[in-house]
């Protein structure tokens, strides 16, 4: 009965008015998640042997693991970590593909076919593979794992706004503009970047389920953040030794808040993507 | 002062070629219509003649000193489409005080409401989006106005009222102005001289 109400409700909305709704609670979730990430205590993960192996129960809603720390505050750690990872990846990654992008777009032919050739050369290696690499070769730990993640994820939105830029580029009122005498600089400030600056935005959304994604699969495979930081993928790698003796909690819970976090950027890029775009626009 | 093309031709690209050694002068004060059927290249010719295109052979000069394409343009060009010719984010008051700021006397004679300034240009009829294209090429450097089909597709009295500003403000300046159009009835009224675009191309040129 009350899933019917929701479900006539959320017809009700129009496609703009899901789209804030649905940002909104997001916004939420992830500041209670990223707030209590960092309000949390140390000590809420300390060792406490007593409690060793728990399952699910009210005192720990997520179990406790074969030391005794509690594995929600351990997951909700792990997931903000792994937020910020996400964030300064995407951002990085973002400012390489405006940069690469417009120049592409604006410098000449040269600079367009380098930047294509370099496009294309990241986007025929798969990602995990060149992150591994570039996350190895900075010494691993955070700053090789946000680095490689700002230098593997930027082709597809470079893409993106170079052909985009170079749409705008050719519009009547860009090509008036230059004959009223207007800089190049006035025009990309003024007239260009109003019209990507959504696509960037979206970009960047969409950027970061992938960029947390690979920060987990590249901290499972030992090669990302160090052990004694509670990232969802070293709890999800320790844990696999304890799924056969029935621990289905240690990878559960993180698992899934992972996939959920993932699954609403995803979302929330989705419903902006299709709001920006005109041709879905007026649905 | 003058503005002449001197042996122009120009293809898209590898296509055929649009126009070969055209040659044409246009003088200050003188309004001036160019006709010719469609797809004959005309508009080419105009855009040209702005700068917004390059001749693939042949110069553009003014006064005989081929023009700078740094600054305002001295010859501005109106074009056919006006909702395409303004920034749709914009609000009209900075589309129109892009290259220089209009007076109220210009606005009102181009029958611009202020009210429209604060408008978005999807807020406003195409008739209504012209004249601010009119209003914003019209500035005080301009030397030549290239008009192309500036008015085909607005109402009588809008196009009555928009040349007859355009006209007023042609002969104060003395500035040239060159017409495209397929209306005979509007250029034969307008124009101190017409001339057919086949004219411009040099005798004896086979167009391929």
């Amino acid at each position: 009965m009350q899933l019917s109400n929701l479900r006539v409700f959320k017809q009700k909305l129009n496609k703009r008015q899901r789209t804030l709704l649905v940002s909104i609670l997001f916004s939420l979730i992830l500041c209670s998640v990223v707030l209590t990430g960092f309000l949390l205590n140390e000590d809420r993960i300390a060792t406490n042997l007593e409690v060793r192996n728990a399952s699910p129960s009210l005192d720990h809603l997520f179990g406790t693991d074969w030391l005794g720390r509690d594995m929600f505050s351990r997951t909700i750690m792990g997931l903000s970590l792994s937020i910020g990872v996400g964030l300064i990846g995407a951002i990085g990654s973002a400012c390489i593909s405006i940069i690469l992008g417009v120049v592409a777009a604006t410098m000449g032919k040269v600079a367009d076919s380098i930047v294509t050739w370099l496009i294309d050369l990241f986007l025929s290696v798969p990602h995990l593979v060149s992150l591994i690499l570039i996350a190895f070769t900075f010494g691993g730990g955070f700053k090789g794992i946000v680095l490689g993640i700002a230098l593997t994820h930027w082709p597809s939105l470079a893409r993106v706004i170079r052909s985009e830029v170079m749409q705008v580029r050719s519009l009547e009122f860009v090509q008036v503009s230059k004959k009223m005498g207007k800089s190049r600089w006035w025009i990309a400030k003024e007239h260009i970047m109003p019209h990507i600056i959504p696509q960037i935005l979206v970009g960047i959304l969409l950027m970061f389920p992938h960029a947390i994604l690979h920060e987990a699969a590249v901290t499972f495979l030992g090669l990302g953040l160090s052990p004694h930081e509670p990232a969802i993928g070293i709890i999800l790698s320790e844990s696999m030794r304890y799924l056969s003796v029935g621990m289905w909690w240690l990878a559960f819970f993180p698992g899934i808040c992972l996939l959920i976090i993932v699954r609403m950027f995803d979302k929330v890029g989705d419903h902006l993507r299709m709001l920006i775009d005109p041709h879905n626009a007026h649905r | 002062m003058q503005l002449e093309a001197n042996h122009v031709s120009f293809r898209y690209g590898t296509q055929q070629w649009l126009f070969r050694q055209a040659n044409f002068t246009i003088h200050a004060g003188e309004i001036l219509g160019l006709v010719g059927p469609s797809g004959v290249g005309k508009t080419t010719f105009g855009r040209t003649l702005a700068g917004y295109e390059t001749p693939y052979e042949g110069t553009i000069t003014l006064d005989g000193v081929p023009v700078s394409t740094q600054g305002y343009q001295p010859i501005q060009l109106v074009m056919q489409h006006p909702e395409k010719a303004v920034n749709p984010k914009w609000k009209m008051r900075k589309t129109l005080n892009e290259g220089w700021e209009p007076d109220e006397a210009l606005l009102a004679k181009l029958g611009i409401d202020q009210k429209w300034l604060n408008r978005w240009p999807n807020e406003l009829s195409g008739g209504e989006l012209q004249r601010f294209c009119v209003a914003r090429a019209l500035g005080p450097d301009t030397r030549f106005l290239i008009a192309d089909e500036m008015t085909t597709m607005l109402d009588a009295i809008t196009q009555a009222q928009i040349w007859h500003a355009v006209l007023e403000i042609a002969k104060e300046r003395n500035m040239g102005v060159l017409v495209i159009s397929h209306d005979q009835h509007l250029i034969h009224r307008l124009c101190t001289r017409i001339i057919d675009f086949n004219e411009l191309l040099d005798h004896g040129m086979v167009r391929t």
